[in-house]
This record gives C-alpha cells, structure tokens and sequence, in this order.
C-alpha cells in the first residue's frame, strides 16, 4: 500500500487531535526555498521549489497581531531557509517585541554581518532568539553526501560566527546521521561543536520523516506505519506539535510544520479559523506518535 | 480570618533543610502573615524527610510538585519533564534516591496534597501553581514566556496572578495593573549565578499596589554538601551547591538562561 491510498483511508478511523491550546505559531517565513537541497528534507525544499513562495513582513506582521490577541507563547521561522528572506531581521524585530523567536535554519547564510544583528536583535528583547542549525554528521564525510558538497565547512563558519558573537545555537541532528541516538555518538557530537567554540554545546537528535526527498533516500512509509484505530489519551496528545501549534505560510494556515504538502492539511486563511480538531490520517503523524517526534525546541 | 497583607512562598525545596529552615527564620522576622510551600520537598539533597517534617511541624499549607505527584502515585520517575538523555540521567538518580530515602507515610500524605490553590492578596486573585496552572511540570521561564501567553492563562483562570515555581529560578512580570506572574524560584537549589544563596519571595499587598520581594537566602551550604557527599548523591549536584552554577538540567533552559550561567 502506498502513502496516498493510506491518505484516502475514511477519516473516522484516526484519532481526532483538537487543537488544545495555541501555543505556538509557525512561519513558513521562506517558502520552500533554500539554498541546499538535502537528501532527507521532507518537504523537497531546494534553491527552485516555488510550491510556497516567500512571505512578506506584512503578512507576518498581521499573522503576529492575530497571534498576540490569542495569547501565543512562543515563535518559530522555518522554510526552506528563513534567511533567504530580507526581510528576516525586521521580522524578528517584531516578533522578539511579543514574544521568544526560534529560527531553523542550516547556517550558511549567516554572515559576520547578519550575526551581529542577531546579536542586537537577541541584546534588545526580554525574549529568548533561538537559533536551530541542523547538521547531519560529524564531519564533512558524513554530512556532505545529504545536505551537499562542501556544506559541512559552509555551516560550521556559521555556527562560529554566532558564537563569536555570543549566541549559542541548538544543533539540531537527524537520525540519519550515523549512530548519533546513542550515548557515544552524543559524546562525540558534543566534542565537535566544543571544538567550534560553543562552550555550553546544545545538541537535539530527531528522527526522520519518511516522505519528501527521504522517501527516496531511505524507504517511504510500510502500511503499518499508520494511525488507522489508535487512540490518543491526553497525555500523548499533548505531545504532539499540531495539539498545540498551527504554521502559517504564504497559502494559509496548515495544522503543522510537517504537512505542507497535503491540501487535506490546510485549514483556513487566519489562525483564529484554524483552531480546529484534526484527524491524524498521515504517515507522518505515526512517526510524531511512535517516535516522540515535537518539532519545537 | 483577617486578611492576608504579606505572603511568603517557597519554591522547589529539593530536600535542603538547611535552606528551608534559614527560609522560615527569616520569612517569620520580615512579619509574613503566611507561608506556602508550592511543591518539590524532594529531590537533588539529602534526607528527604528532614525538609517534609520541618514543613509539617510548622503546619505550611502545601501543594504538590510534580516530585509530590510522583511519589504519591509510585511513578517510576520524577516527571520532571527533561527532554534530553544527560538530564533524565541525573533526574533518575535524584528521584531513585528520594523514593528510597521518602517515609510511605509521607508520600501518602503528599497525594493527600491539592495540586493548586486560589488565595486573596488585598483585592488579587492568586492562582498558586507548581509549573503552571494547566500542567504541574510546564516550564515557565522569563524569557520564552511571553506577556500574551499569561495574559491567556489569566483569562482562562480567571486570575490576578499566577504564582509558581518548578524552573528553578526566580523572576516576575507584573502589569501597570498590577497583574501578571510570579515565579518564586527554588529555595533548594542556588539560580544558577555563582552564588550560593538560594531564594524564596514575598508578596505584599499595599497602598500602591502588590509588591514583590525575592529573598536572597544564605545558608550552610558546606554543611549540605558534606551531607550529599556521604549520601552518595552525584558530585554534579554538590558542585551547584558550592559554585552557584547548574551542572545538569541545562538542555531545557531557554537562549538567555542558559547563557546566564557557566554550563
Ligand atoms: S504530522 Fe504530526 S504534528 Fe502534523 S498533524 Fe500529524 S501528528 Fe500532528
Ligand atoms: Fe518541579
């Protein structure tokens, strides 16, 4: 059985997710443009993908008004790349004035420059600015073959910039990088980015999304891999992202970060119309179940 | 029952009797009409049951922590709501020893504990809480816990102030209104700035408003840290004891907490 015949199974089979509580509100603030193109990105992202274009400061900004009368805790920026987008510093500019801002991106576009606006931007809010970088090995050997030649070098340039300038970033790694779950290979990630200057090293591991370029890479989705007749208690679903976010990107607003590619996951045009329940009918939603997967920090 | 004017809260108490017993002298010589403990007795130091017979014998309204919650129902673990393998690594000895060393009569009594309360503070209505209040183990830190956000817990509590503990370290936003949050901090463990004080806070309620007062609380710390030592605890626990500095439960800190303090 394929991903869309599972897609199409009767939504009353799945476990129905209310949006508990809005927590926090995503930007798909580059669209589905980066500058890689990683083997394992679950939503293809690349230098040409325009399946979502980038969003401009305005429609942030309403999106953060909306946010602010609902009560959001906390911000995070994703793509594609973020800073891709000019228009990143003022974003986070008024985003930091409401509240904490986390930004995933893999580092490369930060230069010297734009971290010493981080910097400023960090210095002059209340607000944590959080700062995710993702690698995907222990060195260029390991890294390069999934995010691309010459990245390894391109993203550690990066991270040393931000510690030059005094912020920590949390490296983020998938399980794709080899042997990285268990404690050595912890131990070892940890002494690479001691190596880079961080003296107090943040380190989170994720697992993988079976869908998008990873689908090719490894395997996609058995037809086990599903929800079908799960049932959630309150505790597995508080755990889940889409009980207590929404990410709103150029066409709308979607249940989570990780099903922007699904139309069924598109909810409404304004935050306030997507607080709905939803059924988890999705590959993806097993590995957030099964796995622990929580996209925020 | 006359009204209250000056409150005194303890936070995470993590088994330091030492700190606790300091807390109460000096909590009783600045006049406070009350003392609440909001949860975590145990944890981190030694002899758990000293901390939970002081609290007791002075007859302090409680709630539960998470450690509380924990130990009432036989949890395998404290709850404590690490996300990273170091963290729940050093969280497990903790607890281990906490249960281990923890009287069944008392963990009984703490199920016997609410695991919220709403007090009146002049004309404020508190809502004391362990994390927050929809969720005994939520971190509520200063910097990724925006104005918004706890105006909506406000709302949904229906609420002047929210008063809680569990982060560990002390902060408060109050309102031009006066509402708003309080964390009162930990009176068990130093907030992670390379001192040895620790810290518990007075609300007082007067003329111009609510004020709030963190208290900086010296104590015998070597006395402690020779206890944990001959207790077996981690030698990571005793150096917070004497430095001031966190060594474990750092991954759940937030940017500019973490970058407050030395690991
Ligand atoms: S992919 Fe994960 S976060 Fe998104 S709807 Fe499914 S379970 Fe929820
Ligand atoms: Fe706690």
């Amino acid at each position: 059985m394929n991903l869309v015949q599972l897609e199409r199974r009767p939504i009353g089979a799945y476990p129905q997710v209310p949006l508990v509580a809005l927590d926090s509100v995503w930007f798909q603030v580059a669209g589905t443009l980066c500058n890689l193109e990683c083997t394992h990105c679950f939503i293809s992202s690349s230098p040409t993908n325009r399946s979502f274009e980038m969003m401009t400061e305005a429609e942030v900004a309403a999106h953060l008004e909306e946010a602010r009368g609902l009560g959001v805790r906390a911000y995070y920026f994703t793509g594609g790349e973020p800073f891709l987008n000019k228009a990143m510093v003022p974003i986070l500019a008024r985003t930091l004035a409401q509240g904490p801002a986390c930004v995933l991106t893999n580092g490369i576009p930060i230069t010297a420059r734009l971290a010493g606006e981080l910097s400023r931007l960090s210095a002059g809010s209340e607000y944590s600015l959080e700062l995710r970088i993702s690698i995907d090995g222990y060195d260029a050997q390991s890294n390069d073959p999934i995010r691309g030649e010459g990245s390894f070098e391109k993203i550690l340039l990066g991270v040393g910039r931000l510690a030059e300038v005094g912020l920590n970033p949390v490296i983020t790694v998938t399980e794709a990088c080899e042997g990285v779950a268990s404690r050595a290979g912890r131990l070892k990630f940890l002494e690479v980015l001691r190596a880079l200057g961080l003296s107090q090293p943040r380190l989170k591991i994720l697992p993988l999304l079976r869908m998008g370029a990873e689908e090719k890479r490894l395997r996609p989705y058995q037809a086990h891999e599903t929800l079908a007749g799960v049932e959630l208690d309150r505790a597995a679903i508080d755990k889940l992202e889409c009980g207590h976010a929404r990410m709103v990107t150029k066409k709308g607003v979607y249940v989570c970060p990780i099903l922007i590619d699904h139309p069924g996951a598109r909810l409404a045009a304004t935050l306030t119309e997507s607080l709905v329940p939803f059924g988890l009918s999705y590959s993806a939603c097993y590995t957030c179940h099964a796995e622990g997967l929580s996209c925020a920090t | 029952m006359r009204d209250l004017t000056r409150i005194a809260f303890f936070g995470g108490i993590y088994s330091n009797h030492y700190a606790l017993q300091a807390a109460l002298q000096i909590a009783r010589a600045k006049g406070v009409d009350a003392i609440w403990a909001l949860g975590d007795f145990g944890a981190f130091g030694p002899h758990p049951d000293r901390s939970i017979e002081i609290l007791r014998g002075a007859e302090i309204p409680a709630i539960q922590g998470n450690y509380e919650e924990s130990l009432s129902s036989g949890a395998e673990d404290c709850h404590c709501g690490y996300t990273d393998p170091r963290d729940n690594h050093y969280a497990q000895l903790s607890y281990d020893y906490t249960k281990a060393n923890t009287k069944a009569e008392y963990r009984q009594w703490m199920g016997t504990l609410p695991t919220s309360a709403r007090i009146e503070l002049g004309n404020k209505r508190l809502r004391l809480c362990h994390g927050s209040p929809r969720r005994i183990n939520e971190f509520l830190w200063k910097s990724n816990t925006s104005t918004p956000f706890v105006e909506r817990m406000l709302r949904d509590e229906d609420a002047d102030l929210i008063v809680c503990t569990h982060t560990g370290i002390h902060w408060d936003r109050l309102g031009p209104d006066g509402r708003g949050i309080v964390n009162v901090g930990a009176l068990g463990r130093p907030a992670n700035d390379g001192h040895t004080h620790v810290w518990f806070t007075i609300l007082e309620s007067g003329p111009a408003g609510l004020r709030v007062e963190h208290v900086p609380v010296e104590y015998d710390h070597r006395r402690l840290a020779l206890e944990m030592a001959d207790e077996g605890l981690p030698a990571e626990f005793i150096e917070t004891i004497e430095t001031g500095w966190w060594t474990t439960c750092l991954e759940i800190l937030p940017a500019k907490e973490r970058a407050a303090g030395r690991y």
